[in-house]
């Protein structure tokens, strides 16, 4: 084994999974954050690409995919049927799922895991709908310390042209509308996405997010994105 | 959204938790049946019963593609969705809330599949604390020869099979019991829990919790349109 794998460490948050040795965890863990509309899946579609060309093998993943319970929490969504501690374990349980069985596997195998979003986002949607905050990051001690946290960031002024730019709109979810914080979509999304950029960045100290100024061209935060991912990636030859 | 801890809403919950043929059901649905004439609002909750949520676990169940953690979580989900839909409500309505099985089966069954004990109480923080707790004690041997041949066929991780811990069905439910059953003693002192003998007969242990259960209900409202119920209503 050569010598910086040896010296790559990944840990948990918290007291993490059973029956996962994590010295076998040769891959990387990268994680891209931030609202809705910010871009997130633009960068990863380019990253990957690149991140291929220069040879190393890539899992791109993303939320609410889970083979587990993905199906689930879609339903939940659209039934509206679950209340907000049911719907954040089932989040969580749809994480876990992931986790355990596309991650780590991915992981285990020296991939890089190229993660659109990760517990940050599910963290801040509970904290919003008044989860205690010890309570849900202790749920969430179970997740794996990714090697690298960008945390595409943003003010709610700048998502509004890109959430309107995209066929759909304004979201019923993206706007928060089951917390009824305003009489219509444009509102409520104003209100829900200022209070997700507060505990956002009331993270990024806690769980060293890197802050990537998403309100440059999506050029520019890919030159900074590849920058700062050629740094993770130098042990991996 | 709350942890709820411990509730100050004018119903109880009583809840029963033991390990498979403890008798443990038997037990709460005569409870049911003797609060119902004794004119309390009752309302009777079943665990893994959410609807939603229920597919999902059939799923993740009948693939077998359920790990120790995400069997811890989709049970949790499915307690905090019977919380918030169906012990909540009626605890603030002033009814009595019986219970089968509740958060210390997920201790139990959690721990024995190897999830760490302080995450798995530290996730069921949402839940509500019962009124009481009855734990249904009985040696593993007496329970087993209550079951098993009882029951036509022990699903894949009602016998813990996803353990490992023998190649034989009935051999690997024998086992996880015992563990599970090991779990449900340290929890005993741990959380209060009410211990019946359960090894006595159903009156005897009937009586006995009907005595326990009288205790609580001093301020316990009766439905006001009760007068009468016919046997099996």
């Amino acid at each position: 084994m050569d010598e910086d794998v040896e010296r790559h460490k990944i840990e948990y948050y918290g007291e993490g999974l059973p029956g996962v040795d994590l010295g076998e965890l040769h891959g990387r863990l990268i994680a891209i954050e931030g609202p809705d509309g910010v871009g997130r899946s633009t960068q990863v579609s380019l990253l990957k690409p690149w991140l291929e060309s220069n040879g190393h093998a890539v899992l791109d993943t993303g939320m609410t995919r889970s083979a587990l319970a993905g199906k689930g929490v879609k339903q939940a969504k659209e039934g509206l049927t679950l209340g907000p501690i049911s719907l954040t374990l089932f989040y969580a349980t749809d994480f876990a799922d992931r986790l355990e069985n596309e991650m780590i596997p991915a992981l285990r195998a020296g991939f890089i895991v190229l993660t659109d979003r990760y517990i940050y986002s599910l963290i801040a949607r509970a904290i919003v709908r008044g989860s205690n905050p010890d309570w849900i990051k202790s749920v969430y001690g179970l997740a794996l310390k990714p090697d690298a946290v960008f945390y595409m960031r943003a003010g709610v002024a700048d998502l509004i042209p890109r959430v309107l730019g995209s066929p759909t709109g304004f979201d019923y979810w993206e706007s928060g509308m089951d917390m009824h914080l305003g009489q219509d979509l444009f509102d409520s999304f104003v209100e829900y996405q200022t209070r997700m950029l507060t505990v956002f960045d009331s993270m990024t100290e806690e769980y060293g997010f890197e802050i990537v100024d998403a309100t440059q061209s999506p050029e520019a935060i890919y030159r900074t994105l590849q920058h700062r991912i050629g740094r993770i990636l130098r042990g991996m030859s | 959204m709350q942890m709820y801890g411990d509730h100050h809403f004018p119903g109880k919950l009583f809840i029963v938790e033991g390990i498979d043929g403890s008798g443990k059901s038997t037990q709460l649905s005569l409870l049911r049946q003797w609060l119902r004439r004794e004119g309390y609002m009752v309302f009777f909750s079943e665990w893994n019963s959410s609807p939603l949520v229920k597919e999902t676990t059939r799923n993740g169940k009948k693939k077998q593609m359920l790990t120790p953690t995400t069997f811890s979580l989709i049970h949790a989900t499915d307690l905090a969705d019977r919380i918030e839909r169906h012990i909540i409500p009626p605890l603030k309505a002033g009814a009595i809330v019986l219970a089968d099985r509740y958060l210390y089966t997920a201790f139990a069954r959690d721990g024995a599949r190897g999830v760490s004990p302080s995450w798995v109480r530290e996730l069921y923080r949402f839940a509500v604390r019962p009124t009481l707790a009855f734990y249904f004690r009985v040696p593993l041997d007496v329970a087993m020869k209550r079951i098993l041949g009882a029951r036509a066929g022990l699903k894949y991780y009602e016998a813990g099979m996803d353990l490992e811990l023998s190649d034989d069905v009935e051999e690997s439910f024998k086992i996880f019991q015992g563990m599970i059953r090991e779990r449900y003693e340290q929890m005993v002192e741990e959380f209060g829990l009410t211990v019946i003998d359960a090894t006595r007969s159903i009156e005897q242990q009937q009586n006995e919790m009907r005595l326990i259960v009288e205790r609580e209900l001093k301020d316990v409202p009766k439905d006001p349109a009760h007068n009468f119920e016919f046997e099996g209503d």
